[in-house]
């Protein structure tokens, strides 16, 4: 771990000058940003970049036709404006759970082994991901703007927003327990208010991210899934309507601000 | 003419902000798209989607719940809490400690013993600076508080039913769904109030 | 073959700043899987860096560099239209080559 061990130490040297009342939080922003010049994630963009133009599956196609919301094929900015509505199925769909449509209608692939394994582990990357990963990087500049045009639109974003505040599971949990309030954290890690603008951005931005922890790629997918587990809930389909709509709520939420890119986490 | 143009720029009125703000509680959609969309999995089984009379309530008036319904619910919550049969409430801070420390236990990737989670949320004892800020620090509870055995009531009631003494609190019922051990609440007891424990010092 | 690096070359004057992220699980040895099995030792064992066909260094590496590593140089006497090669090796005998021509403004 010399790089990480190397990197860390010129964080911790850094002059800390905080711009958030909790000055951990200002050390983790520091650290980001040096860890975001030459991330992995990159690695997995050129991945992601060469699934999509290869074709696979039993179908032997590309996903060069593929529409994820500006036309069939156009991928430069369609990350920034999902979650959108897609006549074709007559729901709202996320980028991956798009992806993962196309990879089915396109390709041939099944849904079943799709949602089989769809999380990244240090022996394998799932396609979706390195996908994904590409897909986003796309947008890279660009302000987030998940359109609220159509009924299902709005539909959406109200659905995700009371999935937000139901309290359940376990622990009495919602995503609002933690992510609906100012100026907390959980152990070290601080815990953005979703519910404002100005704060939702940080549920978005930084995903898919290179988690440092196991040297793995992971998108939102995997962050909804995994806020589930410890939530003590009972465990969210893979790609469903459900992380869709919590999606558009949190993006739409964040709207306006400008999206760097596949990012880089702990 | 003038009371018929007034009835019209009240309609107008109303439609307007029809399209502009939701007329209507989305809850019953966000729960009928969860338990299509859920599955269960080790021991989180889809019947944690079900809402009990707490959850209920707190969903329904947004964490804040009239005075009445609050009553109510809390003094339920209360009766429902078992009280250790020998009457003692202190167990062992230095296991206390451990189970304060420990955040596994009921996901559904837990197989084995649960811990307290309580540095997650909140500061405990003076040597760890780990600690969550989601819940009031707990440094310090006894001496600040008093030793007596009325607290100690109040440390294992909480601990065992959070809810028993604010109906919408954020924190977990860990004597209430199982999650913790009569014997792991007396020794999470016991670090809060035992005089010789870290936190009190 | 080997999952592609990604390079990247900045001039300033006649020094190019190089960095080179490659993909690479670089496995101690000492890790065990879900299954406690220990994952065998499977890492970069050398970098070579030529420019213009001319070797401009060589890297012995080990174990300890961590997973998906970044490799970051400077190479004096570089200008526009150059061709930076990376090469590395692992100690499986895989290895993995990429290049990029120094543009202009990069």
């Amino acid at each position: 771990m010399k790089r990480a061990l190397v990197l860390g130490t010129l964080a911790v040297a850094c002059a800390a000058v905080a711009q958030t009342p909790d000055p951990t939080a200002a050390e983790f922003d520091k650290f980001r940003e040096i860890m975001e010049q030459d991330n992995p994630a990159e690695l997995f963009e050129v991945k992601g970049e060469e699934l999509w133009k290869t074709p696979r599956g039993p179908k032997n196609a590309s996903l060069e036709k593929c529409d994820l919301g500006l036309g069939p094929g156009v991928v430069k900015g369609a990350y920034a404006q999902t979650p959108r509505y897609f006549a074709d199925v007559d729901r709202v769909m996320d980028a991956e759970a798009r992806i993962v449509h196309c990879m089915i209608t396109l390709q041939g692939f099944t849904q079943a082994e799709l949602a089989k394994a769809p999380f990244s582990s240090l022996v394998r990357t799932p396609e979706p991901v390195s996908i994904v990963t590409y897909v986003a990087a796309q947008s890279r500049g660009m302000k987030f703007a998940s359109p609220q045009n159509h009924v299902k639109e709005r539909a959406a974003y109200e659905t995700g927003k009371a999935i937000f505040h139901y309290r359940a599971g376990a622990f009495d949990f919602s995503c609002a327990s933690c992510h609906g309030v100012d100026d907390k954290r959980i152990r070290t890690q601080p815990l953005p208010n979703f519910t404002k603008p100005e704060q939702a951005i940080r549920a978005v931005q930084g995903w898919p991210g290179y988690r440092m922890t196991g040297g793995v790629m992971h998108s939102l997918q995997w962050r909804l899934n995994d806020c589930y587990r410890q939530q003590r809930f009972p465990e969210p389909g893979y790609a469903s309507e459900t992380l869709s709509a919590l999606l558009t709520y949190v993006t739409v939420n964040a709207n306006g601000h400008v999206y760097r890119g596949p990012g880089i986490k702990r | 003419m003038k009371l018929a143009s007034a009835g019209l720029l009240a309609v107008a009125a109303a439609l307007l902000a029809s399209c502009a703000t939701p007329q209507r509680d989305y809850q019953p959609d966000a729960l009928a798209m969860m338990k299509r969309d859920f599955h269960a999995r080790g021991s989180a089984g889809m019947d944690r989607l079900n809402q009990d009379s707490v959850q209920a309530a707190c969903n329904k008036y947004k964490d804040e719940p009239p005075q009445g319904v609050a009553d109510k619910l809390q003094k339920e919550q209360l009766a429902a809490i078992k009280w250790p049969a020998d009457g003692k409430l202190l167990g062992d801070w230095k296991a206390g400690e451990k189970i304060a420390q420990n955040g596994r236990g009921m996901a559904w990737n837990d197989k084995g013993g649960v811990g307290g989670s309580c540095y997650n949320c909140h500061q405990v004892g003076p040597r760890e600076s780990s600690f969550g800020t989601v819940g009031p620090s707990l440094y310090q509870f006894a001496k600040k508080r008093g030793y007596g055995a009325d607290i100690q009531r109040y440390a294992y009631g909480k601990i065992y039913n959070a809810k028993a003494y604010s109906l919408c609190s954020q924190m977990p019922r860990m004597g209430h769904v199982g999650a913790l051990t009569e014997q792991q609440m007396k020794d999470l007891t016991a670090l809060l109030m035992d005089p010789a424990s870290p936190v009190n010092q | 073959m080997a999952d592609p690096m990604k390079i990247r070359a900045t001039l300033q004057g006649d020094v190019a700043d190089v960095r080179v992220l490659m993909a690479h699980p670089m496995e101690t040895g000492q890790r065990k899987d879900a299954a406690g099995k220990l994952v065998p030792l499977h890492f970069i064992q050398t970098i070579t860096a030529q420019l213009n066909g001319k070797t401009v260094f060589t890297a012995d590496v080990s174990q300890a560099v961590s997973r998906n590593p970044v490799f970051a140089f400077k190479v004096k006497g570089a200008k526009v239209g150059d061709k930076l090669s990376i090469t590395w090796q692992d100690n499986t005998g895989d290895k993995r080559t990429d290049e990029l021509v120094i543009r202009a403004g990069s």
